[in-house]
């Protein structure tokens, strides 16, 4: 042989940097179709034309790696740049915030992808995949996203194996299931970490104001004619109620939201000072009721206690009309621990500026409504009497209570009252504060939720159970509530908005309970999401801190502990697993023990292998001394060598079958 | 300063420690040795870093929005992490080092010292490499498959005649994740030789005759041509007919018909104006062309004489004897 035949010849050794190398167009393929997985749920949250861009640049990546394109050149590429954020910054007017900053990643990463070339570019690639599935979550949080977090993580994961395996493309079964194994052998630790890693109240820094993004639309912090009614129409959940005890009845369901002072004809205000935390005396408590509330993100302040919340948690306070206010809007969906009174007294002395904003009517609107109070007044001297007339009159004449109302001009409760006599809730709160204020009798719109529907152990509470009521001040009894949607339609307080219209009227079709199969499946759905959102997403530091105490871990110690101390012995047996993986197949060693018998049988002749004795040798001494054994021990002999040196299984079995056999 | 240069690095102060420590415990060793689980030393990839990091960041964002799906991802992809450690230490640990064959080299040259590495497990393995430094890894990488064997090559530069050994290297994995590095040292017991680097062509050999008379040199130029054959290693540029390699696109050398009868002694002595590496160097070139030119060589050198003889084994010898002059004859 040639001397040197196979050498480079060269005198510096050859240090190839890893980060160097190309990557075969199978892996970048592999690359674009997991990142097209994991980025196709975001198609719903940026722009049509940032989505669009994003898939033109994936798609000519595709026909790089396919069909030889060329990349895009520099001078290309920094245009697309600055077109991508010219683009963000002329949707949203901004490059700050939630919506911008993910649209913004995703065609950042998009252009990536046209120099992603290398092996080190294909990891930064990977990493990005793990860190854009981070993103989804701030725009949803429900439970089919835990099925996508599984299948997008084991498919990132298997892509990062493939990447990892520098000779070139791996069959996809062994990267997937590579992928699949060390994500199910993470799942305990993930969750031994959820539970047990120390929460602490968010946030550390500014949400950006496009924040919670799974946020309901909710109560307004306005009232004008057609605003309930619209919410009215959605059969998304505003909240969930579980009573400690036994609930209270319909009629006293009353949840409670912003309060409404200031009228300008048409439209309800809080009016400057209501956000001041001047919550009013309440005294005289009766009925306790004790309940967790949770509250599904919605953008706004009011946390919507049943009427009448007792105290306020940190973080919360009441404002002037005894609403229960948060100090921040709700981001994020929210447990909350309430207790509520539904008897009490609140404000038995009323505040003369309080009584004088109680009072106020724009001075040229509604004269019919004023004129009819005037009458009324004549009739009936006390204002019960007066409450009671008004109602009755709700009750008896052509009032109609719909979801449909016409349309109403320049004097809406005018109109209403006399001419059109068709409303909603907010027709008939707002009419009646106008009629008592015009009477002289303090009022004011009280805004919520009324009712909610049973499901199971807990309550549902809608956006179709949005409702508007009213609170009149009484001397000696304080602020009463006195709904007059009941008096026209009392099977909306009792049943529901469902039962209390009619069949025409576009109800939303949960909101009919009807009983029908498909309502009992969305039911039962809701009753898992009420326990997903109560043990999984409301999982913060009030729970943990309740779980904890429950577990027996009541400081923060021990608890950290706990996590290491699970942690450790989860990855142990990870640990064991791998190493149980990686041991010495048997058949060598089961051949070493078939051969170590062969020696015991032989030993009762005499002839039992020495130490430093080769198979061969002692083999050859054997047949020697015992020639009728010859056959036996070359074929013995023979099945050894090849199950222990050529590493052959069925041999193995031979040896197995023969070493029975020996009869010595 | 340089006694305090280790606060100004202390992770790598801290790294050269422990490899100096980890070093000394490496023996050389025959081989083949198996992996043990005790000698498989795991450190986090500066992609392992990186993942940190990032893990870090969405575990801010979590906090910030407190939002539980975040924490639960960034908790999977952590536990993750901390699972493919010991993936990546199980695709190293209980292999089995192997000594490989190396083919002599030139000095000049690179000797590629072969190692293989057996799979004795069920379980396949993938994506390893030999290193001599942490962290380093030498290409080609190889997979072993269950029960089977991969080989890796070392590159060891040859500057000096006489035997080449392998050093102490490293056999590393970053599978499956990348984001740890786990690598075992080995010291085997592998060696080749080095042979002389060849001369130029700038003497021609003497012709020695049977006797030890010196006869003047027969320059083969004034032989017949008698052809021309394909270059091969060792063959004096002089020799190269260029019109024809311009021709035929490959290198080609001119041949002269030998005279019959005539050996070729080359002689340790009769370059007595040469040191010895020198001599050693133009003896080597001439046992080349001799070779190539199918001429029989007698080799002497002191203390032993080779041939006079033709055909691989007496090139083999002759310039193993070359490589080991004044040399101890085993490792």
């Amino acid at each position: 042989m040639p001397p040197c035949a196979r050498s480079r010849c060269t005198d510096a050794l050859p240090m190839p940097e890893p980060t160097r190398r190309l990557v075969s167009r199978h892996t970048t393929l592999r690359l674009l179709v997991v990142l097209a997985v994991v980025g196709a749920p975001h198609v719903l949250n940026i722009p049509l034309w940032a989505a669009a861009l994003v898939l033109v640049i994936g798609l000519w990546r595709a026909g790089v790696a396919t069909r030889g394109w060329p990349l895009p050149g520099r001078a290309v590429k920094l245009a697309v740049t600055g077109l991508a954020v010219a683009g963000v910054l002329a949707t949203f007017g901004s490059l700050n915030g939630q919506t911008p900053g993910v649209t913004l990643l995703l065609l950042m990463a998009a252009l990536k992808l046209t120099e992603t070339v290398r092996h080190r570019d294909h990891m930064v690639m990977v990493m990005l995949a793990y860190f854009l599935l981070v993103t989804h979550f701030l725009f949803n949080q429900e439970i089919p996203m835990i099925g996508f977090l599984l299948l997008c993580t084991v498919l990132v994961t298997a892509m990062l194996v493939e990447v990892n395996h520098p000779q070139g493309p791996m069959p996809l079964r062994t990267t997937l299931r590579s992928g699949g194994i060390m994500v199910a052998q993470a799942l305990p630790i993930m969750v031994v970490f959820f539970i047990l890693f120390p929460r602490i109240p968010g946030p550390l820094w500014g949400l950006p104001s496009d924040a919670g993004a799974n946020a309901v639309t909710g109560l307004s912090d306005s009232m004008s004619p057609g605003d309930i009614t619209n919410l009215a129409l959605s059969d998304e959940v505003a909240f969930r109620v579980r009573f400690q005890d036994e609930p209270p009845p319909p009629s006293q369901r009353y949840w409670r939201g912003p309060v409404f002072w200031e009228f300008d004809g048409r439209t309800w205000s809080q009016g400057d000072s209501a956000a001041l935390s001047i919550g009013g005396d309440l005294g005289e408590l009766g009925n306790r009721i004790d309940y967790e509330l949770t509250l599904e993100a919605n953008r706004k302040p009011w946390l919507l206690a049943l009427d009448m919340p007792d105290t306020a948690m940190s973080g919360a306070f009441f404002d002037r009309g005894r609403s229960l206010v948060s100090k921040k809007a709700v981001m994020e969906r929210r447990l909350l621990r309430l207790t509520s009174y539904t008897d009490y007294v609140l404000d038995r002395e009323l505040h003369p500026w309080t009584r004088r904003l109680a009072l106020t009517l724009p001075a040229s609107s509604s004269p019919r409504a004023r004129e009819w109070v005037a009458e009324l007044r004549a009739t009936h001297g006390s204002d019960q009497a007066l409450i009671r007339a008004v109602l009755q009159r709700f009750g008896q004449d052509p009032f109609t209570y719909t979801l449909q109302p016409p349309g109403l001009g320049s004097q809406p409760v005018d109109q209403f009252l006399f001419d059109t006599r068709r409303g909603f809730c907010e027709h008939y709160a707002s009419a009646f504060v106008v009629l008592m204020r015009a009477a002289g009798i303090p009022a004011r719109v009280v805004t919520g939720y009324q009712g909610g529907e049973r499901n199971g152990g807990y309550f549902i509470v809608r956006q179709s159970d949005a409702h508007a009521w009213t609170e009149v001040w009484m001397e000696g009894e304080g602020w009463v509530r006195v709904d007059p949607t009941a008096a026209v339609a009392a099977d909306r307080i009792e049943f529901g908005l469902g039962q209390a219209l009619p069949a025409g009227e576009p109800v939303p079709g949960l909101a009919r309970r009807t009983g029908a199969w498909l309502e009992s499946v969305q039911l039962q759905w809701d009753m898992l999401n009420a326990a997903w959102n109560a043990w999984v997403l409301g999982y913060g530091p009030e729970l943990q801190q309740q779980f904890m105490a429950k577990l027996g871990l009541r400081d923060w110690r021990r608890m950290i502990l706990t996590l290491v101390l699970l942690v450790t012995v989860l990855l142990g047996a990870v640990g064991l697993w791998a190493l149980w993986q990686s041991r010495p197949a048997r058949h060598a060693d089961e051949a070493l023990q078939l051969w170590n018998r062969v020696s015991r049988k032989l030993k009762r002749i005499g002839l039992e292998r020495r130490d430093s004795e080769g198979p061969e040798a002692w083999a050859a001494r054997v047949i020697k001394q015992q020639p009728e054994l010859a056959s036996s021990m070359q074929a013995l002999t023979r099945d050894y060598v090849q199950a222990r040196y050529v590493g052959q299984a069925d041999a193995v079995q031979r040896l197995r079958a023969q070493v029975r056999a020996l009869r010595v | 300063m340089s006694r305090l240069g280790w606060l100004r690095h202390p992770l790598r102060a801290a790294n050269r420690r422990i490899e100096a420590w980890v070093t000394t415990r490496v023996q050389r060793v025959p081989g083949p040795v198996a992996i043990n689980r005790r000698r498989v030393y795991i450190l986090p990839t500066r992609q392992g870093i990186v993942f940190a990091v990032m893990l870090l960041a969405m575990l801010l964002g979590a906090m910030n929005y407190s939002n539980s799906m975040a924490f639960a991802l960034t908790f999977l992809l952590g536990g993750l992490g901390l699972v493919c450690m010991h993936h990546t230490h199980g695709n190293l640990v209980n292999l089995e080092i192997g000594a490989g064959r190396a083919s002599p080299v030139f000095v000049g040259e690179t000797a590629e010292f072969s190692v293989h590495l057996h799979n004795p497990s069920q379980r396949p393995r993938f994506a390893l490499a030999a290193g001599f430094s942490q962290g380093d890894a030498i290409e080609p990488w190889v997979d072993a498959d269950a029960g089977d064997s991969g080989t890796l090559l070392l590159p060891v530069a040859a500057k000096q005649r006489g035997w080449v050994k392998a050093p102490r290297f490293s056999v590393s994995t970053d599978f499956p994740l990348g984001l740890f590095h786990a690598w075992t040292w080995a010291e085997l017991d592998m060696q080749t030789l080095a042979y002389p680097q060849p001369a130029g062509a700038s003497l021609t050999p003497p012709a020695v005759d049977d006797e030890g008379e010196t006869l003047q040199a027969h320059r083969r130029g004034d032989d017949e041509f008698s052809g021309v054959r394909a270059y091969a290693r060792g063959d004096a540029m002089s020799a190269v007919h260029w019109k024809a390699s311009a021709r035929t696109g490959e290198l080609v050398v001119k041949q002269f018909a030998s005279t019959a009868g005539e050996d070729l002694v080359l002689d340790f002595d009769s370059l007595g104006s040469l040191g010895v590496e020198a001599r050693l160097s133009q003896l080597c070139r001439w046992v080349l062309d001799a070779h190539s030119l199918g001429q029989p060589w007698k080799l002497r050198l002191p203390g032993q004489t080779l041939g006079p003889a033709l055909g691989e084994a007496h090139l083999n010898a002759s310039l193993r004897a070359l490589a080991l002059h004044g040399r101890p004859a085993d490792a």
